[in-house]
């Protein structure tokens, strides 16, 4: 543990850009809005570098952190909140801010114009800080500050356009679903301080540990937390609102839907990955509804037309191999896969979003196609990603994905169920994101008439990001070349110091049983299966290209199924949404507007009328009240008389 | 000497005249006489009772009330005026402010 007492600077940076764009942005102009929200980003990089390399020169299981200040303290109820920078964090602040520099930059050109453009710049700049805290906080609570952060600036920017109802709702379905998450991460949390009396991230472990393994209190903390990390990382089965959060400004798509906030599930388990691998049974159901997750959400890709929607099932479906991973216990294999998925997805998203902007708002697959000589900046850099997500070798994603199939099938915690699941997922992968690809750039053209003449590539702003995201995206899985291939995976000796404490919970006794031939051959297998599904797209969409039709058409009810998404928005309006507007309607009727209004009410009605009656004793003529004086006078004389 | 039986049923009298008095005149200078004469009727069975216990208290007390009664007669008066001045009438009906 060493102190670095500059660590804050990480966060006060964006934040300081959100204040200075949200407060004075309107007065100063579109110009200071980019200079100052790129370079606030641009500030964090170069420091999220310079502690990197600290890092990376000093001792390993070296620990940065910096204590900031006593936070809350309450009977024995203290925390303080810190920072720390390890090996795991240091990864993700590298991310966060690196991508998230492309896309500030990026953002510049794609929201040109935008009557918002100052806010934009603001919750995005809001964003990174939140993040940036998610990803340094050195206690549940603090982390839990980051975790709200990032998903208020996710519901702002989702509802960028406020002005469209359908944007509204998308950015409440987010929130709502967020929220079920956030309960159980909430209550998650709670345990763990009812168990622990601690919140803080180093205590919390060491007394886990004490625990032992398959402590049922254990069992029931990672589950709730899980549940939080379903609900953010969009998993089965509260992935719904990552489809419809597309809604937003394709950047802001790109870099908190796809690259940097869906992946905090994953980060939050590899950060716990103590109580987790104390938890055999929550490892299980991890991997279980992350392959799950994988396979569903890649089935339903195949037949979207929306291009963002395509990249959103596809972002689902990556994140469920991340869940498999960190639910074999293959942490640094599942930190691998969200770094090179936040290159080539976000990369994915910026050339959508080219293609868009590029097409003056289409967004249907149905009506692009040939792009390529028009936009050929966009064209080339989209191939790299797609190369990366599909998992060609030598590409980005086929390291991660790879030594994910691989942890998979070898882990303690894995079986052939979970590889094989794995490998028919990569092989729609290829199947959607080749379709994809050639629906948008290949074969001939298909534009609305008014769109034709207007096409153009996109500006240098974009492409440049387009193209440093490119390069990342085919050689940022170098970082991690397995031994089988002659590497020495770098990056995951680089996290092992953040996972050290791996060895004393799990006997591990993976890959030393495997033979190296068994590697090569699963290696082969899911090249093989991806390649198969390439040349599957390339005959059905390049050759014959009456065949998908054809396929719809025989195989009409499983297609109608895939189109509206298993159905899976109205069996939860069905299930969920109307029962709960009937129960909620029994109690807005019955319960408030009958027995509550009626309380109250009815208790005013009562004096009301009481008062009514009761003032007609109130004459004004004194000699009534005389009488009644006297009245009363007599009546109590004569009964002390008579009694 | 006169028996205490005939003050107390003068006093009885003089009492039931000022309070009908009191309740069915219209007249408030007649309402306010009235008063005066139940003052005065509870005076008289003071004294009374004054004579036949031998005790001097009733007596004080007599001086006593008739010393409130003639400041109240003041404040009464100017009270009256006053209304009289506001309402042109010294007639209670027309009086009746005090109502809701």
């Amino acid at each position: 543990m060493e102190y670095l007492p500059t660590l804050y600077l990480l966060i006060l940076f964006p934040l300081a850009g959100a204040v200075a764009n949200g407060f004075l942005g309107k007065k100063f102009g579109d110009k200071f809005v980019s200079w100052v929200g790129c370079s606030v980003i641009g500030f964090s990089f170069l420091l999220s570098y310079i502690f990197l390399s600290k890092l990376i020169s000093a001792r390993p299981g070296t620990v940065y952190f910096q204590r900031l200040f006593f936070w809350i303290g309450a009977g024995d109820f203290n925390v303080e909140a810190g920072l720390t920078l390890d090996s795991l964090s240091a990864v993700m602040i590298m991310v966060v801010t690196g991508v998230g520099f492309m896309i500030h930059i990026y953002s510049v050109g794609y929201m040109h114009k935008d009557p918002g453009y100052a806010r934009y710049f603001a919750y995005i700049n809001l964003f990174v800080a939140s993040m940036l805290i998610l990803v340094l906080a050195d206690s549940f609570l603090l982390m839990f500050v980051g975790w709200e952060g990032v998903g208020l600036c996710s519901y702002l920017l989702i509802v960028f356009w406020y002005e469209d109802k359908k944007n509204a709702d998308a950015g409440k379905k987010a929130f709502i679903v967020n929220r079920i998450g956030d309960c159980g991460f909430l209550i998650g949390m709670l345990l763990i301080f009812a168990q622990f009396r601690s919140l803080d991230f180093g205590t919390v472990f060491t007394r886990a540990m004490e625990l032992g393994i398959g402590n049922p209190i254990i069992v029931a903390i990672t589950l709730l937390l899980f549940v939080g990390a379903v609900g953010k990382s969009a998993q089965l089965p509260l992935y719904v609102w990552l489809p419809d959060a597309m809604q937003g400004p394709t950047p802001v798509s790109s870099l908190i839907h796809a690259a940097t906030m869906v992946t905090a599930g994953v980060y939050m388990i590899a950060r716990c990955y103590i109580l987790y691998l104390s938890a055999p049974l929550t490892m299980t159901i991890v991997a279980i509804v992350g392959v799950a997750t994988a396979i569903f959400a890649a089935t339903i890709g195949l037949v979207q037309n929306d291009i963002k929607r395509v990249l959103a099932y596809s972002t689902i479906s990556q994140l469920g191999y991340m869940f498999l991973a960190v639910g074999v216990g293959a942490f640094s294999a599942g930190i691998f896969h969200l770094m090179t998925h936040a290159f080539f997805k976000g990369l994915l998203f910026l050339g959508a979003g080219s293609v868009i902007h590029g097409l003056a708002g289409e967004q249907d697959l149905r009506y692009m196609g040939g792009l390529k000589k028009y936009m050929p900046v966009t064209y080339w850099t989209f191939l790299v990603a797609v190369l990366a997500i599909t998992g060609i070798p030598g590409f980005s994603g086929f390291f991660s994905k790879d030594e994910i199939l691989w942890n998979a099938f070898s882990s303690p915690m894995g079986n052939s169920v979970l590889w094989l699941v794995g490998v028919a997922t990569a092989g729609l992968t290829a199947l959607y994101m080749f379709r994809l690809f050639y629906m948008t750039f290949l074969g001939s053209s298909r534009f609305k008439p008014e769109k034709e003449h207007r096409i153009h590539e996109s500006p240098k702003i974009m492409t440049i990001p387009l193209v440093i995201l490119g390069f990342f995206a085919a050689v940022g899985g170098w970082f991690g070349i397995p031994n089988k291939l002659g590497g020495s995976n770098r990056f995951a000796k680089f996290l092992e110091p953040s996972f050290e404490l791996r060895k004393y919970i799990i006997r591990d006794t993976s890959n030393g049983e495997h033979s190296l031939s068994l590697e090569y051959i699963l290696m082969f297998i899911s090249i093989i299966v991806v390649l198969i599904g390439w040349s599957i797209v390339h005959q059905m969409y390049l050759k014959k290209t009456d065949i998908p039709l054809k396929i719809a058409n025989v195989f009409s009810r499983s297609y109608k199924l895939l189109l509206n998404k298993y159905y899976v928005d109205e069996i939860y309006q069905a299930v969920i949404i109307n029962p709960f507007i009937k129960i909620s309607n029994i109690f807005w009727k019955a319960v408030d507007i009958k027995i509550v209004d009626g309380l109250v009410n009815g208790t005013a009605n009562v004096f009301l009328s009481a008062g009514e009656r009761l003032r007609k004793l109130q004459t004004g003529y004194i000699q009534e009240y005389a009488l009644s004086l006297i009245l009363g006078t007599v009546i109590i004389i004569g009964y002390f008389i008579f009694k | 000497m006169v028996p205490l039986d005939n003050y107390l049923i003068l006093s009885g009298i003089l009492f039931t005249i000022g309070v009908i008095g009191v309740l069915v005149r219209r007249n408030v200078i007649v309402i306010f006489m009235s008063i005066e004469l139940m003052l005065n009727a509870v005076n008289l069975t003071f004294i009374a009772f004054s004579r036949y216990l031998n005790s001097i208290d009733g007596q004080i007390f007599v001086l006593m009330v008739m010393v409130v009664a003639a400041a109240e007669v003041a404040v009464g008066l100017a009270l009256i005026i006053a209304v009289f001045r506001i309402k042109k009438t010294v007639n209670v009906d027309e009086i009746n402010i005090l109502k809701w």
